[in-house]
């Protein structure tokens, strides 16, 4: 017995260094869904780690019994278990047994709720910066209608500014996710979405569509660049100044199918994106020129 | 004519891979046809089989189907895993995996599981309740016949015309001509239009079976539980496939006909497409889980050697769950735009289901609770299928968290998930309730160990599989795609998950192997009662007689042919209570039927409108002059059921 026991925590010593160490060390960071660097994925985290800790409780207590049950009451020579053949209920047992789902439930729904709400409005405070989202075959087209300048498969955002993505789609659907940012929302023709999502941190983010529209969706990959407020002015004044001109030609190549580079525009064609307050109706279609 | 050729054979059905599942089809399509030539069993194939309406044959030709169709869903999933092993695999290319996981996912859902719930209740439903059949025995093989051709159409796709690829959910604007030209979406549409009717009419024909046929005294609560979730799942199946019916149509009248439902130009609306398929979508989630349920509260109580727990308990969640199943549908699309106080009540209304399964669970453990529980293979499914669905349930309470479910909709969080419980859940309760009815079905018993060894393997494999792709999406790997760069940690994982696929694979193989193995070498079951079973299927013989009962029993508990054990009775019947017995006689029209359904699909599918126009003439002719087919039933006269009887023993004096 006693050697048993030390055989064990010789191995224990070992493997918690080890995955203590993968997890804290760069191997955790790819866990994108449990590293937020931002408001929105912090309180979608802090959720979803409520719920499995509650999770985690029952599958244990679950788990526990069921052991048990089945240890105890298996049919071998010499078992002194009761045998209840006729045993078929319990009022009080099924009381108890239909109350624990009922106050998971509870204790989870709450907070659930709450931060539907929560997160399905911006902060009421603060100008958020405004991005127009339109997913294509198989790119992103990114619009920036205040600073008035494009991107394809690229953003800069500045760091402690809400952000308000206007998601729609030139193409089938596909969804908007950055994953260390926030979860995700889908990008449909006829309709314009919004998301809010915000990074705290300087940094490069990844994000993808993580909704299948074909062949080349797997490369509709895009990079989230956060950055000091006053260096995202500059960024934007530089394309303004440096990059080209999007012109209805250019963005009817955007339309065509295949897949695309990071692309950088000082201006793009009014009308392109379908926002409210850009005169769009929810028919749909009238942004669409197939080719 | 070379533009018909190329419609026929595009470049998509002529890969090494598809012309060598084309040989080997072909070959064994040779094997059989020179095995029933060679030993003259053509006739015999066409009276016992294919014109037979006995609900124990139908439900042993949807068992066969399910188990073929398993292998190819299963063969498309090994082939998925093995081009995700590893990054930038080669194995195959985008538009191969975009077509395997499509039809992976539509084989298993339609073709494999349905077909094998339909296979466990022919089997097991009119045995259960004291009848001689099922209420509308032509029907039923009406039922099986439009599902099988549909199953042959749509695995057709890949030999002829190129597979559908667009996801089993086949969202629009993406399964739209003008994006998804080629008949591959037509073939979906169309096969799941046609099994789709066979589903429905099944549907009704239990729900009728169960509330018009039971025998004397057996009240709904004397039910046994299995016959309560077949009743239950029957309504899920009627009132939810005609919402499936309605998105498919539609889709069909886009693509066919250029009407503009869903379409992105002139004012479609993808989403309604969403909405309705999932309307369809989530009750068959419980219309795949609830039978499984049923299966599992019966081989628990009679391993367990004890009454189930919590009866009444049972039969209300099951019905709760079934209400409620209706009212979560927008769960799968919470990132749809569709407001806060919509997805509030839905994340609520989804999480209100984890209390019935959370009864169901404990009841199962205690009906355990002061037995004797005997592993058994079935039983091993049902001890897997706890701890396994717990997690499943468990990771699904966290989906429904509306917040969470934003970080983790489309990711394999989600696909771990609902693997979990549709394996974990349905798979291994379909597997459990094999093994538990085969004697019944076939006289004789499955090998035990053999089937210890497939059970660990699948087990162990399922896990293998499935746990690593929780972590995938907490690393934000994302579903659909083919494949992926190094440097985002999710190497090693997708390794681990495709070694667990190929155990799954082998476990799926040695049980293949114990089928055929047993069926030569193990012991007859000539008791009829191999379990000392607790519910009526266990009085009869294995395998039961055409009639079923020569005598109708009268019930007068629950467990009733364990009570009638407990007081003495043998099941064996006096000879002067025989009397003749109307049965309904063979015949060739559901296979007919069938028949015109695969042709008018099939110039449907093509667009060849004189093909399809003939296929309906043949439907209408035929269930026309089904209505006037006045010899539909036959007598068998008492005599000749009393010698049957007393050759199986079962004649008292």
């Amino acid at each position: 017995m006693a050697y048993h026991r030390y055989r064990w925590s010789r191995l224990l010593l070992p493997l918690t260094v080890v995955t203590t160490g993968l997890l804290a060390s760069g191997c955790g960071k790819q866990f994108v869904v449990l590293d937020p660097q931002g408001p929105v994925a912090r309180s979608e985290l802090h959720l979803i780690e409520t719920t499995a800790m509650a999770m985690g409780v029952v599958v244990l207590f679950v788990l526990v019994l069921f052991a048990v049950t089945v240890l105890k009451f298996r049919d071998r020579p010499g078992n002194r278990a009761p045998y209840i053949p006729n045993w078929s209920g319990s009022r009080r047992l099924e009381f108890v047994l239909f109350a624990i789902p009922v106050l998971i439930v509870v204790y989870i729904a709450v907070p659930t709720v709450q931060q539907t709400y929560a997160l399905d409005r911006l902060p009421p405070t603060k100008h958020p910066l405004i991005i127009d989202v339109t997913s294509l075959d198989y790119k992103w087209l990114f619009q920036y209608p205040k600073q008035g300048v494009a991107t394809v498969n690229y953003i800069d955002v500045p760091v402690g500014v809400p952000v308000l993505f206007e998601l729609t789609a030139n193409s089938p659907m596909n969804t908007f996710w950055i994953p260390q940012l926030g979860g995700m929302e889908y990008s449909m023709p006829g309709r314009v979405l919004p998301l809010y999502l915000q990074a705290d941190k300087a940094g490069v983010y990844w994000g993808r569509s993580a909704n299948f529209s074909g062949r080349g969706f797997v490369h509709m990959v895009f990079h989230v660049k956060a950055m000091p407020p006053a260096e995202f002015s500059r960024w934007a004044q530089g394309l303004r100044t440096t990059a080209p001109h999007m012109s209805m030609q250019d963005y009817r190549q955007l339309l065509a199918v295949g897949t695309a580079r990071e692309e950088s525009f000082s201006a793009y064609p009014a009308g392109t994106f379908p926002t409210a307050t850009h005169g769009f109706t929810l028919k749909g279609g009238m942004y669409l020129e197939p080719n | 004519m070379a533009q018909l050729i190329a419609k026929l054979f595009p470049s998509t059905v002529l890969r090494p891979m598809e012309i060598g599942a084309d040989a080997s089809i072909l070959l064994a399509v040779l094997a059989v046809v020179y095995i029933l030539t060679r030993y003259r069993k053509w006739g015999w194939l066409w009276r016992e089989w294919i014109t037979t309406v006995d609900h124990k044959k139908i439900g042993i030709m949807y068992l066969i189907a399910a188990i073929v169709m398993l292998f190819r869903g299963g063969v498309d999933a090994l082939m998925l895993r093995t081009q995700l092993a590893l990054p930038n695999g080669h194995f195959l290319g985008p538009e191969h995996y975009n077509e395997i996981f499509t039809t992976h996912g539509t084989i298993m859902v339609f073709f494999m599981a349905m077909p094998f719930i339909f296979a466990l209740f022919n089997i097991a439903i009119p045995l259960m309740i004291g009848a001689r059949d099922v209420a509308f025995p032509k029907l039923n093989a009406i039922s099986f016949w439009l599902f099988a051709f549909a199953a042959l159409l749509f695995n057709m796709s890949f030999v002829v015309g190129g597979s559908p690829n667009a996801g089993w959910t086949a969202y629009p604007p993406l399964t739209e001509l003008h994006f998804n030209p080629g008949v591959g979406e037509n073939y979906y549409l169309i096969a799941l239009q046609i099994t789709g009717i066979g589903s429905i009419a099944t549907g009704i024909n239990f729900l009728v079976t169960i509330l018009r046929m039971r025998a004397k005294g057996m009240s709904l609560m004397k039910m046994p539980l299995f016959a309560w979730s077949a009743l239950v799942t029957s309504s899920l199946v009627i009132f939810a496939f005609p919402a499936l019916t309605i998105a498919l149509a539609l889709t069909m009248l886009d693509r066919l006909f250029g009407s503009t439902f869903f379409t992105i130009a002139h004012g479609g609306m993808p989403m309604m497409y969403v909405n309705l398929f999932w309307i369809w979508g989530h009750p068959e989630v419980y219309i795949l889980a609830l039978p499984a349920f049923g299966i599992f509260s019966e081989v628990v109580a009679t391993f367990s050697r004890k009454r189930l727990f919590g009866y009444a308990a049972m039969v209300g969640s099951l019905v709760a769950i079934t209400l409620l199943s209706y009212g979560v549908w927008v769960h799968h699309f919470f990132t749809m735009g569709a407001g806060a106080a919509v997805n509030a009540f839905f994340g609520i209304s989804t999480m209100l289901i984890a209390i019935p399964t959370g009864v169901k669970i404990f009841n199962w453990i205690f009906t355990m609770w002061g037995g004797r529980i005997k592993t058994t293979v079935a039983m091993l499914w049902q001890l897997a299928f706890i701890p396994t669905f717990v997690v499943g349930g468990a990771t699904g309470v966290m989906l429904a968290v509306v917040p969470g479910d934003y970080q983790f909709h489309n990711s394999y969080f989600l696909i771990a998930h609902f693997h979990n419980v549709l394996i974990g859940g349905v798979v291994f309760g379909l597997f459990s309730g094999l093994y538990y009815w085969w004697p019944k079905m076939f006289g004789y018993m499955l090998n035990e160990r053999q089937g210890k060894w497939a059970f660990w393997f699948f087990v162990i494999g399922f896990w293998v599989t499935f746990f690593p792709q929780y972590l995938l999406g907490l690393k934000g790997m994302t579903r659909r795609i083919y494949t992926y760069p190094h440097g985002m940690g999710w190497t090693l994982l997708n390794l681990i998950s495709t070694v667990g696929a190929y155990a799954m694979g082998i476990g799926f193989i040695i049980l293949v192997y114990s089928v055929v193995y047993s069926w030569r070498h193990q012991e007859r079951d000539l008791t009829g009662d191999p379990w000392d079973g607790r519910t009526l299927e266990w009085s009869l013989p294995s395998p039961a007689p055409e009639y079923n009962f020569a005598v109708l029993p009268e019930v007068t508990e629950r467990d009733a042919w364990w009570e009638m054990k407990q007081a003495g009775k043998t099941g064996r019947i006096p000879a002067k209570d025989v009397h003749s017995i109307h049965m309904p006689r063979n015949t060739p029209m559901p296979f007919l039927l069938g028949l015109s359904f695969f042709v008018a699909g099939l110039g449907a599918v093509f667009s060849w409108w004189y093909v399809a126009v003939a296929g309906m003439m043949g439907v209408f002719i035929i269930l026309v002059s089904g209505w006037f087919d006045y010899h539909d039933h036959h007598e068998i006269p008492a005599e000749e059921i009393r010698r049957n009887e007393a050759a199986l023993g079962r004649l008292e004096g």
